[in-house]
């Protein structure tokens, strides 16, 4: 057998390129294009009363300015709303420029084209718009009281309201032995990948046909989107996905208005046009998330166990709503995490602000959800006087109990039901891992020396891998070499390394023979996209259910060659061979010549696969069930979600002074079943975590009362340098495969990132003995909570 | 309303170049566009991730805070300058081999500037490895490995 690759820590295929500078990122493309500047709302609320662009037309360079005015056919009505749901009663939509009223700061209102960025921001800064203010919506509190209206037929400014529940929460509390009231806030943040977003489109009049390379999480989703609103057949758009700098969620919306405004544009004028955001343009004009404030009632026995949990929660969604709910419903699911409460009520309000709007960042409501149900369980604790853990383990689905039914309906619309999970064994683990029953001697000894430490942990069910499909297509070239394509996207997740990793292990070829093309609908039509932790699950499922069916058939038509039955054949190291009979063998890349019956021998090794060489004279030369060439394509649709989980834990020093929070160890139990890459698995945590520490203490939308984003910059927001995140994060795996898919695999992208919040919330709690309830936690956050505290106290109430 | 443009002789990677362009044109700009150096990244454009850092007569430098005419007549290294004879670098080494990068784009950044920090300090200590790249943003990696690779490539 050709030692298998899948579980091991392989380099990364993509990484020379990408280290000496050949990396292809959307802005690496596309040098003889015009450039795109838009101009943007500089208020949050208005009404766009007039235009005036007769400055910038004396600007030198300067190609075309579009305005809603010139917009017809669907590029002039409201862009597409994704992901509809029967409860978003009130769902809204920008238009791809401003359509008389603007609802953020940020939002497009013309589009400049010229011979490059330098000459389009000239002319753009010339053009005179004629706004009247209105009033402005900023904030969960002012969407609720909704004194105004951020659009004027949405009343209350509310989007959708959901309400789940099984069991009866409200009368469960009524009657429990305890109950508690919690009121926790999360603020925004945003993905903020490194590189923004950017669209290259290229018309070519000749073949009739549009081209379009996009820094995308979605190929696919992109392509029919464009060909939709530019009213052109399917065939005749092409999307290709270069190297992406990183998405983390912001980029799986589409289509943005620039991606339109580029490809109209590229066709109107002959010439290729690209867009490239900048870093301000993508803090005002991308997407945010987390904002979320969440009222709390729970009703628990003596030991902890929740017998009734009734959610309230507001989602501040922002102007538009063109990814639905599925933030919201993703937090009201997903809180549930690892534990069983007996009664649950959950119920949310999508608010409409006049800021950026909401989609998903790296764990998509998850971080909310996993802070309210973290912070409950630890108030449950605390009310008690119990360890932390056990009022956790109470709660815990077991083992035994899987696949566990939530009776709740999940993101995708099918059921919430866990398929595989050891929520005590990984409790376990961690325990160990951080050392929890010690630590009271390290606090101790802490204290001995004058230090504040404290210690908090976390848990967390992620469903990763939604569907509806992924697919993939495994080549066999006749010099042996195997090339793989799948329609979803790559944003620095290895899926080239990861990919081939599969295939050569189902093929049984060598892992450098496997070349992946990932987000080229050239290449594979057929995709969904990369979001929701789902890439090894879908396309890793599909890609190796693909080699499995190239497989078959090598062995068939080497069989056929061999005189030998396809049973008694195995693939190793490129060769196919009769099992036990050395010698009897063939190369794959010999039998993918014979699998297609040629009449014209271009090569040496052609000329064995003609027609007066190869197959019998009395059938046809591909059978009436068969088809030339060695391939295989197959389509992988789960049932339903699996799910991953995890556990974290943090032990934090706060200083006594200025209230800074240290992180002094970071530990992670993550299970996602069996690991394709090791090395990739820790990275993808790694990065996670990071991002978890930056929205715990560093990271957070600043709008004032009029929407405007007082720190759109990498200077005022404070994305985490090393400094800021520990050094040496802890991990241990738990691999308990799911039954849903062929390799056992669950999501893991996102994961890293779910239960920081939660977990340096409760570290802090611990350390300081004052309850957090709002996260991110900044230095004068702290000092103010200890102030307000300490005048409690003096006080003497409660 | 015509540009003045300005002549700017340098060499980039050593090798001799000359552009002819405005006097607000950034380096960044020159390097990535005028001459298709894209391995050079710009992530901010104000300083502050540190992606576009290249070296200037060895010094690492933010490309998007210079104009190009300002560093008329000096040398610049760029990330397709750090491999020799197609060899990629000890540092290059040290990123492929400790998982150093995922989607790469800050990467030419860290290349540049632990190429410099280690020419300063051959020996860095963990705590002088963190320092070394305590002014680049990365997203994705949380830097333990970047970390990782600077120790690995000061002792190879």
């Amino acid at each position: 057998m050709t030692d298998r690759v899948f579980g091991q820590p392989v380099k990364r295929v993509e990484d020379r390129r990408m280290l000496t500078g050949g990396g292809q990122y959307l802005d690496d493309l596309g040098h003889d294009a015009l450039q795109i500047a838009v101009v943007r709302s500089p208020y949050a609320h208005a009404r766009v009363r007039d235009i005036d662009v007769t400055d910038a037309l004396d600007v030198d360079g300067l190609v075309a300015v579009y305005t809603y005015e010139d917009l017809i056919g669907p590029m002039a009505e409201p862009l597409p709303l994704l992901i509809p749901h029967p409860a978003l009663t009130h769902g809204r939509t920008q238009y791809a420029l401003a359509n008389g009223e603007v609802n953020y700061a940020g939002e497009a209102i013309a589009m400049v084209v010229a011979s490059d960025r330098y000459t389009a921001e000239d002319a753009a800064a010339r053009i005179v718009v004629d706004y009247e203010p209105l009033p402005d919506v900023v904030g969960v509190a002012a969407a609720r009281t909704a004194t105004h209206l951020v659009h004027e037929d949405v009343p209350g400014n509310v989007g959708a309201n959901l309400v789940q529940e099984f069991g009866d929460a409200r009368a469960a509390i009524q009657v429990a032995p305890h109950r508690l009231e919690l009121d926790l806030s999360i603020e925004r943040s945003a993905s903020t990948p490194l590189e923004g977003r950017g669209t290259l489109a290229r018309w070519d009049e000749e073949s009739h046909r549009l081209r379009v390379w996009s820094s995308t999480q979605t190929s696919t989703g992109l392509r029919a989107a464009l060909a939709a609103k530019l009213e052109l057949d399917l065939v005749d758009v092409e999307v290709i996905t270069p190297d992406v700098g990183g998405g983390f969620g912001v980029k799986i919306v589409h289509p943005w208005p620039e991606d339109l405004i580029a490809a109209w544009a590229c066709r109107r004028l002959r010439r290729p046009v690209k867009f490239t955001e900048d870093r301000r343009e993508h803090f005002i004009s991308a997407a945010h998330e987390r904002g979320q404030l969440h009222h709390i009632e729970v009703g628990f026995d003596d030991e902890g166990r929740v017998l009734g949990l009734d959610v309230r929660f507001w989602h501040d969604h922002g102007a538009y709503t063109p990814y639905g709910l599925i933030v919201p419903i993703i937090t009201s699911t997903q809180l549930l995490g690892p534990y069983k409460p007996a009664n649950y009520r959950v119920e949310f309000d999508s608010l409409y602000t006049n800021t950026v709007l909401v989609t998903p960042y790296r764990g998509a409501g998850r971080p909310q959800a996993a802070f309210a149900m973290e912070r409950t369980m630890d108030a449950i604790a605390a009310a008690l006087g119990r360890d932390r853990v056990q009022v956790r383990e109470v709660n815990f689905i077991q083992p035994a109990e899987m696949p566990y039914d939530n009776h709740m309906t999940f993101q995708d619309g099918r059921p919430l039901i866990y398929d595989s999970g050891d929520f005590p064994a990984t409790m376990a683990k961690l325990k160990k891992l951080v050392g929890w029953d010690e630590f009271e001697g390290v606090r101790t000894a802490a204290h001995a020396e004058g230090r504040t430490v404290g210690i908090g942990l976390g848990c967390y069910v992620e469903g990763t891998g939604v569907g509806p499909y992924e697919g993939g297509h495994v080549h066999i070239e006749t010099s042996g070499k195997v090339k793989v394509a799948t329609g979803l996207t790559t944003q620095g997740q290895g899926h080239a390394t990861v990919f081939a990793q599969i295939v050569a292990d189902e093929l049984g070829v060598p892992v450098e023979d496997v070349e992946v093309v990932t987000g080229d609908t050239r290449r594979f039509g057929y995709a969904v996209g990369t979001f929701a932790s789902r890439s090894a699950v879908m396309s890793g499922s599909a890609i190796a259910l693909a080699a499995r069916a190239a497989k078959a058939k090598a062995l068939r038509v080497a069989a056929d060659a061999l005189e030998a039955n396809p049973d008694d054949m195995e693939i190793v190291n490129g060769k196919v061979k009769v099992k036990g009979s050395p010698g009897q063998e063939i190369a794959l890349g010999t039998v993918a010549v014979l699998s297609n019956p040629l009449r014209y021998a271009f090569d040496k090794a052609s000329r064995s696969a003609t027609q007066f060489t190869v197959g019998d004279s009395g059938k046809p030369p591909v059978a009436e069930d068969d088809e030339p060439g060695l391939e295989g394509r197959d389509y992988y649709s789960p049932p339903r979600s699996t799910f991953a989980n995890g556990m974290h834990a943090a032990i934090v020093e706060t200083d006594p002074e200025t209230a800074e929070v240290r992180i002094l160890r970071y530990c992670v139990v993550h299970d996602c079943g069996p690991m394709i890459n090791p090395m990739i698995v820790e990275g993808q945590i790694h990065g996670g975590v990071a991002q978890g520490v930056g929205g715990a203490l560093y990271e957070r939308m600043h709008y004032d009362e009029h929407g405007q984003l007082l720190n759109a910059s990498f200077m005022d927001f404070l994305m985490p340098y090393v400094t800021e995140v520990p050094d040496g994060i802890e991990i241990d795996h738990l691999e308990t495969p799911t039954p849903l898919n062929p390799l056992g695999i669950k999501g893991l992208g996102e994961a890293g990132v779910i239960p920081v919040s939660a977990v340096l919330a409760a570290a802090i709690e611990d350390a300081e003995g004052i309850p957090i309830r709002s996260m991110p936690i900044s230095p004068s956050d702290l000092w103010e909570l200890r102030r307000a505290h300490r005048d409690t106290a003096t006080e003497g109430n409660d | 309303m015509t540009e003045a443009v300005h002549d700017v002789r340098l060499r980039v990677n050593g090798v001799p170049r000359e552009v002819n362009v405005p006097a607000r044109r950034l380096l960044s700009d020159v390097l990535r566009h005028d001459l298709q150096l894209t391995g050079t990244h710009v992530g901010c454009e104000h300083g502050v991730c540190g992606a576009c850092t290249v070296l200037l007569d060895g010094a690492p430098v933010r490309s998007c805070l210079l104009f190009a005419v300002a560093v008329d007549g000096h040398e610049v290294t760029t990330v397709e300058g750090l491999a020799e004879d197609g060899e990629m670098s000890a540092v290059q080494r040290a990123f492929e081999n400790c998982h150093g990068l995922q989607c790469g784009f800050c990467t030419p950044g860290f290349l540049t500037t632990i190429t410099a920090g280690l020419r300063e300090n051959r020996n860095p200590t963990r705590a002088e490895a963190r320092e070394m790249i305590a002014g680049n943003l990365c997203r994705c990696t949380g830097y333990q490995n970047i970390v990782k690779a600077v120790l690995e490539a000061a002792g190879s």
